[in-house]
C-alpha cells in the first residue's frame, strides 16, 4: 500500500507496529544515587530477561496516533446519543476542571484525614444529597460502578439475614432486568428465580406472590423499569416482600426520572444503588470509570461497608470529618481505598450546579422528552413498522418494537441501527429489553432540544422509507463509518485479542 | 411539545406515580449554584487537602507519587475519548477498542501471560474477581492468600468470597518478611482453588514467585499473583514462573492519585481462562470489506448475554483509565520503563541505607521498604512540621510491625528529598544534637 493510496490513511495501525528501534518519548531524571548494578540489587530468579515490546516511538507520533484513533469514536460531544438505559446526558465541562485541582487530583487516599479534611467534607457532603435524592439515611460512596453497587446490595442482605439468623437462598429479578441483576445474584451465591411482567409492563403481581416464598431473600426492581414504566403497584410489590421477609433492591440505573419527584425510600425499597456515570454526569470515558453508591435503611446500616465517611464535634463547619473503620457488622472492602473520588468530584458539582429545583427540573424534562420522541415516532410512516411496545406514558425512556420493519421491509432492528450510523446519531439500546421483539431502547435524557428530537425522528423516518424501497440499503450499512459492519462470529470463534511481532494486520511503519 | 404528547402539563407525564409515594416537597438540598460559585466552592474543599505537591511525601502502600506526563491529560480531556459510552457499535467506536487491544498487548507484554482483558475497577477488586475465576474453574472452597498480599485486596477477597460461598485463610510472613513457602506448601489441600500472592509484596518485597507458585500450586490450585506494573519492567513477568493469573493495581501506569480512585484493575490470564475472564475484551478482525477492525468478543462470558451464567456481573469498567496506562507505556515505551524501574530500584535501595533504620524486610526491594522506628509518633511530628510525609504506620494493618514503617520512593523522590528524610530519622529525642 503506497502513501498515494487513498485507503492508505484508512488501514488500522497499532502502536507497537509505529514502533521503530531507538525512538523514544521518555526522558529519565537524573541519575542522582550511585549506579549500582541492577544484579547486585535483585536476585538473579527475579530479573527480567528481555524487556517488554512496548513501543518506541516519539512524542509527535505517539500523539498523532491516538488523536486520529479518537477521531474514530463517536461521542456523547458529538452528536445525539440516545442510549436506552445509559443515561447520556451532557458532561459539564466545569466537572473536569474541578477534579483537576491538585487538591483532589494529587491526594493520596492514605494522607491522614486531618490533612484530607476538604475531600472528606466533599464525600460527607455527597453522600447527604444522595441520601435526600433517594429518601434513605445512610450512603456509602464505596461501590466502582452499578453491578458492584448490586453485588453490594445482595452481600448487605445475606449479612442482614444471617445477623438474624435466618438463611435464605434465591433472588427474584423481574424478566425486564437489566443482566448485571441475574449475573449478580449467581456472584452472591444465590438462586436467580425470574418473575413475569403483566400486560401493562409492570411486575405481574400473581406470578411475584407465589415466588415470593420465606426462601426468597431479596426483589431486584428497576423503577422505572427497563420499558421505561413506572410500576404504579409498587407499594403492594413491597408488601409482598417484604412480608416474606425479604429486603427489596433499587437499581438506579433510571433514577434520572424521577429525581425530585419521588423517591425509592418512599417507595419501600431498603437498598438502591446510584449510577453517578448515568445520573450524575461522570463522563463514561468509552467504558469507564463510573461510580456506583449505595444507600440503605437503618435496618441495613450495620453492615455497610468500611470505612464510613464521618462528621464528629460540633454542627456549622465546627465537626472534622472522619474515616469510620469500626465496624463490627460490616460486610468489610469492596475495593481498596475509599472509592472512585475523582468522579464523586464531578457528581458532586452537578448536584450544587442544579440545587433542588434543577434536579427535579432535568427530571422533568428527561421524562418530557422522551414522551415528545414518543409521540413523533408513534407517526404514520413509522408507528407501523416500529410500533411501541407498551403503550402508556413512559417516564425518561421507552422501548419501540422492530416487528413491523422485519415483516412488512425485511429489514432488522440491527439494520436500523447501522443505517442510523451513516446519520450521524448513535443508535438507541437494540435488543433489550429481552422480552420485545426486535426491540429499540430509547433514552434521549434531558440534554437534547427538541430540534434534535425531530432531526432524530426524521432519521427514523428516512431510514423506513429508503428500506420501503430499496431494503438492502439498510441491510448492508453504515457506509460512511471508518470501517463496515465487522466480523463478530469470526472474533469470537478464532480470538486474537493482543498483538504479536509478526502479525500479519497491517504493514508495519506505514509510509515510512 | 405537550400538544404533540397530548398532555396538558409535564406533571400529567408523572400520573402513574401513586399519590401517597410522591415526594410531596422539594428535595431538601441547596438552590443551584452558577458555574463560578461552583468553581470557587470546590477549589476551597480542594484547599483543605494536603496533596503530593504540597508536601514530600513517602506514602505509598497501593498508590503512588508518579509523574504523569502532560500528553496524557492533553489527550485524556478529548471528547472523543472522554465522552462515548461502552462500544457497543464498533463502526463508530474504533478508536476506543483499539486503544482496548493496545492496551490488552502491553498488559500482556508486561505479566508475560497471554490473554488480558480490557480493565476492571481496581487492584483489590481483580483479586476478588481472580477468587470467583477459581471458584468456577474448580469448585473448590478454600482461597488462600499470603499476608504479603495488600491488606485491602485480602479485605476485598474476603468480602466477595462470602458471596461465592468460599473462605479465605492467610499465611504468615517470615521475619524477614517474605511469604514463609512451608507455610503456604502445608496450607494448600484438595479443597483449595486459589492462591493469592504480591509481587512485590506489601512490605515492598521481591518475593521469590516461582518457588511460591510451585508450592501454591501443587494440589490444582490457581496461583493468582498480584503485580505491580510498573515494577515488572525489571521484574521476571509472573506469567514466566507458574503463575496462572496476573492482577493488579493500575494506578502506577499514568493515572492520578486522586485520593484512591478511578484508576484501573487489570486481568491476565493463561490462555485456557480466556473464555472465564471477567469483563470486556477486544479482539482484532475484518470488515465487510477486508479492513481491520476491532470488536468486543467472547461476549458470551457477560452479563448482557448470559446473565445468571455470566463469568462476572461488572458492566461499566475502568476504559478511560486504562487508556492513560497504555499511552503512559507508551510514553515511556521499551527502554524508558526499564529505565524509570532501575532508577526507582536505585534510590530506594538508597533510601533504605541512608535511613539506617532496622530492616523489617532485609532483603532484596524494589520501590518501597519496611522499617522500624523507635519514635514513629516523634519522626511523624517532626517530619509534618517540615512539610514532609514519612511513609505508611504499617500498625494499622499488621500489629506485629507497631512500630514499623513503609517508603515508598518513586522517581519524584530525588536523593535529595530522601536525605532530608534521613536528617529528620537521625534527629531522635536524645540523640540529635
Amino acid at each position: 500500500m503506497s502513501a498515494l493510496d487513498p485507503r492508505a490513511g484508512d488501514e488500522a495501525v497499532t502502536i507497537f507496529e509505529r514502533s521503530s528501534p531507538g525512538r523514544r518519548a521518555f526522558v529519565a531524571p537524573e541519575a542522582d544515587v550511585p549506579e549500582v548494578p541492577v544484579e547486585e540489587l535483585l536476585p538473579a530468579s527475579q530479573l527480567r530477561e528481555r524487556p517488554a515490546e512496548l513501543p518506541e516511538i516519539s512524542e509527535p507520533e505517539l500523539v498523532r496516533h491516538y488523536v486520529t484513533l479518537s477521531s474514530k469514536n463517536f461521542h456523547l460531544d458529538e452528536g445525539f446519543y440516545p442510549l436506552g438505559s445509559c443515561t447520556m446526558k451532557h458532561n459539564p465541562k466545569l466537572h473536569e476542571r474541578v477534579a483537576a485541582l491538585p487538591g483532589h487530583a494529587r491526594l493520596h487516599p492514605l494522607q491522614d484525614p486531618e490533612y484530607a479534611q476538604g475531600a472528606l467534607e466533599l464525600m460527607w457532603r455527597l453522600q447527604g444529597a444522595l441520601s435526600e435524592i433517594a429518601g434513605l439515611p445512610h450512603v456509602s460512596l464505596q461501590p466502582s460502578a452499578g453491578s458492584h453497587g448490586e453485588l453490594a446490595g445482595l452481600l448487605l442482605t445475606r449479612a442482614y439475614h444471617e445477623d438474624r439468623g435466618e438463611r435464605k437462598t434465591k433472588v427474584l429479578t423481574p424478566d425486564t432486568a437489566h443482566g448485571t441483576n441475574p449475573a449478580t445474584v449467581t456472584m452472591a451465591g444465590y438462586e436467580v428465580v425470574k418473575v413475569g411482567t403483566a400486560e401493562d409492563g409492570g411486575v405481574d403481581l400473581d406470578d411475584l406472590r407465589s415466588k415470593a416464598t420465606d426462601e426468597v431473600a431479596c426483589l431486584m426492581l428497576t423503577n422505572p423499569n427497563t420499558l421505561g414504566l413506572f410500576d404504579r403497584n409498587i407499594e403492594e410489590i413491597a408488601g409482598i416482600v417484604h412480608d416474606a421477609g425479604a429486603t427489596l433492591y433499587y437499581d438506579g440505573a433510571n433514577l434520572n426520572a424521577i429525581m425530585g419527584v419521588a423517591r425509592p425510600g418512599d417507595m419501600g425499597f431498603d437498598i438502591v444503588h446510584y449510577n453517578l456515570h448515568k445520573t450524575f454526569t461522570q463522563p463514561h470515558g468509552g467504558g469507564g470509570p463510573g461510580a456506583g453508591p449505595i444507600a440503605v435503611s437503618d435496618r441495613i446500616e450495620p453492615f455497610l461497608p468500611a470505612p464510613q465517611v464521618l462528621r464528629r464535634g460540633g454542627d456549622n463547619g465546627a465537626g472534622r470529618f472522619v474515616l469510620d473503620h469500626d465496624r463490627p457488622k460490616s460486610i468489610g472492602k469492596l475495593r481498596g481505598f475509599q472509592g472512585n473520588f475523582g468522579v464523586f468530584v464531578r457528581s458532586y458539582a452537578y448536584i450544587r450546579s442544579l440545587g433542588a429545583d434543577g434536579l427535579k427540573d432535568a427530571s422533568h424534562v428527561a421524562v418530557l422528552n422522551a414522551n415528545y420522541l414518543k409521540a413523533r415516532l408513534a407517526e404514520e410512516g413509522i408507528a407501523e413498522y416500529l410500533p411501541i411496545a407498551f403503550d402508556r406514558t413512559c417516564m425518561h425512556e421507552f422501548v419501540l418494537s422492530g416487528r413491523g420493519a422485519k415483516e412488512k421491509l425485511g429489514i432488522r432492528t440491527l439494520d436500523i441501527a447501522k443505517r442510523m450510523l451513516d446519520h450521524g446519531v448513535h443508535p438507541p439500546t437494540v435488543y433489550f429489553p429481552l422480552l420485545v421483539d426486535e426491540a429499540l431502547m430509547i433514552e434521549p435524557t434531558e440534554t437534547e432540544t427538541r430540534e434534535r428530537l425531530d432531526q432524530f425522528a426524521d432519521i427514523v423516518r428516512a431510514i423506513l422509507e429508503e428500506a420501503a424501497s430499496d431494503p438492502e440499503i439498510a441491510r448492508n450499512a453504515p457506509y460512511t463509518t471508518p470501517v463496515r459492519r465487522l466480523d463478530e462470529a469470526g472474533a469470537a470463534k478464532r480470538p486474537v485479542v493482543r498483538w504479536h511481532p509478526g502479525d500479519a494486520g497491517a504493514p508495519a511503519n506505514d509510509g515510512q | 411539545m405537550l400538544g404533540a404528547i397530548g398532555a396538558g402539563s409535564v406533571e400529567e407525564l408523572f400520573a402513574d406515580i401513586p399519590e401517597s409515594v410522591r415526594l410531596g416537597r422539594e428535595i431538601d438540598l441547596p438552590p443551584g449554584l452558577s458555574e463560578q460559585e461552583v468553581h470557587d466552592h470546590l477549589a476551597a474543599l480542594a484547599a483543605r487537602n494536603r496533596h503530593a505537591d504540597a508536601e514530600v511525601s513517602f506514602l505509598g502502600a497501593g498508590m503512588y507519587d508518579h509523574y504523569v506526563p502532560a500528553l496524557i491529560d492533553n489527550l485524556l480531556s478529548r471528547s472523543e475519548f472522554l465522552t462515548p459510552y461502552t462500544p457497543y457499535q464498533p463502526e463508530i467506536s474504533q478508536g476506543g477498542l483499539q486503544v482496548m487491544f493496545e492496551f490488552q498487548t502491553a498488559i500482556s507484554e508486561l505479566t508475560g501471560l497471554p490473554v488480558s482483558n480490557a480493565s476492571v475497577y481496581e487492584g483489590p477488586s481483580a483479586v476478588a474477581a481472580a477468587g470467583y475465576l477459581a471458584k468456577l474453574e474448580t469448585r473448590r472452597t478454600k482461597l488462600v492468600a499470603s499476608r504479603g498480599l495488600h491488606p485491602h485486596s485480602r479485605a476485598a477477597l474476603r468480602t466477595h468470597a462470602v458471596g461465592y460461598g468460599m473462605e479465605v485463610e492467610e499465611i504468615p510472613l517470615t521475619g524477614e518478611g517474605e511469604t514463609d513457602v512451608e507455610a503456604l506448601a502445608a496450607a494448600i489441600d484438595d479443597d483449595t482453588a486459589a492462591v493469592f500472592v504480591q509481587q512485590p509484596n506489601f512490605l515492598g518485597t521481591v518475593e521469590q514467585l516461582g518457588e511460591l507458585a510451585e508450592a501454591g500450586g501443587r494440589t490444582g490450585a490457581l496461583v493468582v499473583c498480584a503485580a505491580d506494573p510498573l515494577t515488572l519492567g525489571i521484574l521476571k513477568p509472573p506469567g514466566e514462573q507458574g503463575v496462572d493469573i496476573c492482577v493488579g493495581e493500575g494506578q502506577t501506569l499514568g493515572n492520578r492519585l486522586d485520593f484512591g480512585g478511578p484508576s484501573f484493575g487489570f486481568f491476565a490470564a493463561s490462555e485456557r481462562f480466556l473464555r472465564k475472564m471477567p469483563g470486556r475484551i477486544a479482539g482484532e478482525t475484518r470488515d465487510v470489506d477486508g479492513r481491520r477492525g476491532f470488536v468486543l468478543t467472547l461476549q458470551t462470558r457477560e452479563q448482557h448475554i448470559r446473565r445468571e451464567k455470566a463469568t462476572h456481573n461488572i458492566c461499566t469498567a475502568q476504559a478511560l483509565n486504562a487508556l492513560a496506562g497504555v499511552v503512559y507505556l507508551s510514553w515511556l515505551g521499551k527502554r524508558g520503563l526499564v529505565e524509570l524501574a532501575e532508577l526507582m530500584l536505585r534510590r530506594t535501595h538508597y533510601a533504605r541505607e541512608s535511613l539506617g533504620l532496622e530492616a523489617i524486610n532485609p532483603v532484596p526491594v524494589v520501590r518501597e521498604f519496611a522499617v522500624r522506628v523507635p519514635d514513629l509518633d516523634g519522626l511523624f511530628e517532626r517530619a509534618r512540621a517540615e512539610r514532609i510525609n514519612p511513609g505508611y504506620r504499617l500498625g494499622h494493618d499488621y500489629p506485629e510491625y507497631e512500630d514499623g514503617l513503609l517508603v515508598a520512593i518513586t522517581e519524584r523522590r530525588t536523593r535529595e528529598d530522601i536525605d532530608r528524610l534521613a536528617r529528620l530519622v537521625g534527629e531522635r529525642a536524645g540523640v540529635a544534637a
